[in-house]
């Protein structure tokens, strides 16, 4: 197994995804540096859209994610309601 | 020389409020956490007010209905004013988009002219009714207690601002100043509108500021809305009044978006305890008989012979709503 990220600009638009992601992933640990949060997770991660709405208080596009989003690595697997990240090799 | 490039994480001293951080911890909160709760003065006030001496300025008093912790009804829209604004002035350049067009392209002409009476007849006149409810929701900002409920009340009061200046202009792409002249004499004189002008003016007059509230946004506007702006617009759009459809586009999105946050509202409070239950499913029996009479000769205008059938259908809706948010009616 090796490590998936992804790392989002730390601001108020951000933050909610990010409380999204640490509650759904109990295996991911987060970093906080300057100006950016970034996410590990061993093997994979996912980021799902009903409870980032939850906390958000409205409806959200899984693609809003991309105007804070830093930087990712993994393989990709997007829908309309997850967002997934893992090593499928 | 050799420079060393490396970061330094400067931890802030503190996260956020001391007030902010007794409710929720001492972490970063979010704008609307810090732009809403325990915000109300609740202590030292110096003078009571002159009008009413028997009460503090703000006073859980004001209704019967009892909590332990008012901020317990939060906005699960999470509004607090740049949210708020920055939402409604996305929905208001659709819905300029919408009105633009309607005139641009003369699609008011192509309305048959039975739709066009219809919407002249009933929607132009219940801009009287969202004064009421710009009141109705100004009063309970004004009276009612904790900054969670107060504040989105406001925002709830605008709303209805906006939607009556909608409705206005919806009479004036179809007729011009006239139809709001006509639509005022309806509100005045035609006996279709009396039961319900009657009911507006009972709700103005009350008191207690919660039971103002099941009455205007859970009841009033639970059954209203989705009688006109539901069920008889699917009747506009599928009989080629789709323009009109497109005139009030905003009320059926305003209405599935506040909805949300009203029931969460009748929820909490329904759920605190079984007197609050009580309190709050009397008040829903009352106002929905009395608003189910000031809307049936509205409904016979819109739907003829099948009003009975459409208005059963909007109250059994309306139920099956109260009961999910724990309301024994």
């Amino acid at each position: 197994m090796s490590t998936v990220f992804i790392a989002f600009q730390a601001n108020e638009e951000s933050r909610p995804i990010v409380e999204a992601v640490l509650a759904d992933n109990p295996h991911a640990v987060l970093h906080e540096s300057p100006a950016m949060v970034k996410i590990d997770a061993e093997g994979k991660l996912v980021i799902k859209r009903e409870s980032i709405e939850e906390r958000l208080g409205r409806d959200f596009d899984l693609q809003e994610l991309q105007i804070n989003l830093i930087t990712i690595s993994g393989h990709l697997d997007e829908d309309d309601d997850e967002f997934t990240l893992a090593w499928k090799n | 020389m050799q420079i060393d490039l490396r970061t330094v994480s400067i931890k802030p001293v503190r996260q956020t409020f001391d007030h902010i951080a007794r409710r929720f911890g001492d972490k970063p909160a979010s704008r609307y956490q810090e732009g809403t709760y325990d915000l109300q003065q609740t202590d030292i006030f110096h003078y009571r007010p002159l009008w009413e001496p028997e009460h503090r300025l703000f006073d859980q008093q004001r209704t019967q209905v009892v909590m332990k912790d008012w901020y317990a009804l939060k906005d699960p829209r999470q509004y607090y004013y740049g949210s708020y604004t920055i939402a409604r002035a996305r929905q208001q350049d659709a819905a300029e988009a919408n009105f633009d067009m309607v005139e641009e392209r003369g699609l008011a002409d192509t309305i048959p002219a039975t739709f066009r009476q219809i919407a002249l007849a009933l929607l132009v006149p219940l801009r009287h009714v969202e004064w009421g409810g710009n009141m109705n929701n100004s009063f309970i900002s004004a009276y009612g207690y904790g900054t969670a409920i107060t504040q989105p009340c406001l925002y709830h009061a605008m709303d209805h601002l906006g939607i009556a200046q909608y409705l206005t202009r919806l009479g004036l792409v179809l007729e011009g100043p006239a139809a709001l002249d006509t639509a005022k004499d309806a509100w005045m004189g035609d006996p279709r509108w009396q039961e319900m002008r009657r009911l507006v003016e009972d709700v103005l007059v009350t008191q207690d500021w919660f039971e103002l509230f099941v009455a205007q946004n859970l009841v009033l506007e639970g059954l209203s809305y989705p009688l006109f702006f539901d069920h008889l617009d699917n009747e506009f759009s599928t009989n080629g009044a789709t323009a009109i459809s497109m005139m009030t586009r905003f009320m059926a999105e305003w209405y599935a978006e506040s909805s949300k946050w009203v029931d969460a509202q009748i929820k909490v409070a329904a759920a605190e305890s079984a007197e609050n239950r009580g309190l709050i499913s009397s008040w829903v029996q009352h106002y929905r008989e009395r608003v189910g009479k000031a809307l049936a000769p509205l409904a016979e205008v819109a739907f003829g012979e099948r009003a009975t059938a459409v208005l059963g259908d909007v109250t059994a809706d309306f139920n099956s709503r109260c009961a999910k948010l724990g309301l024994a009616i």
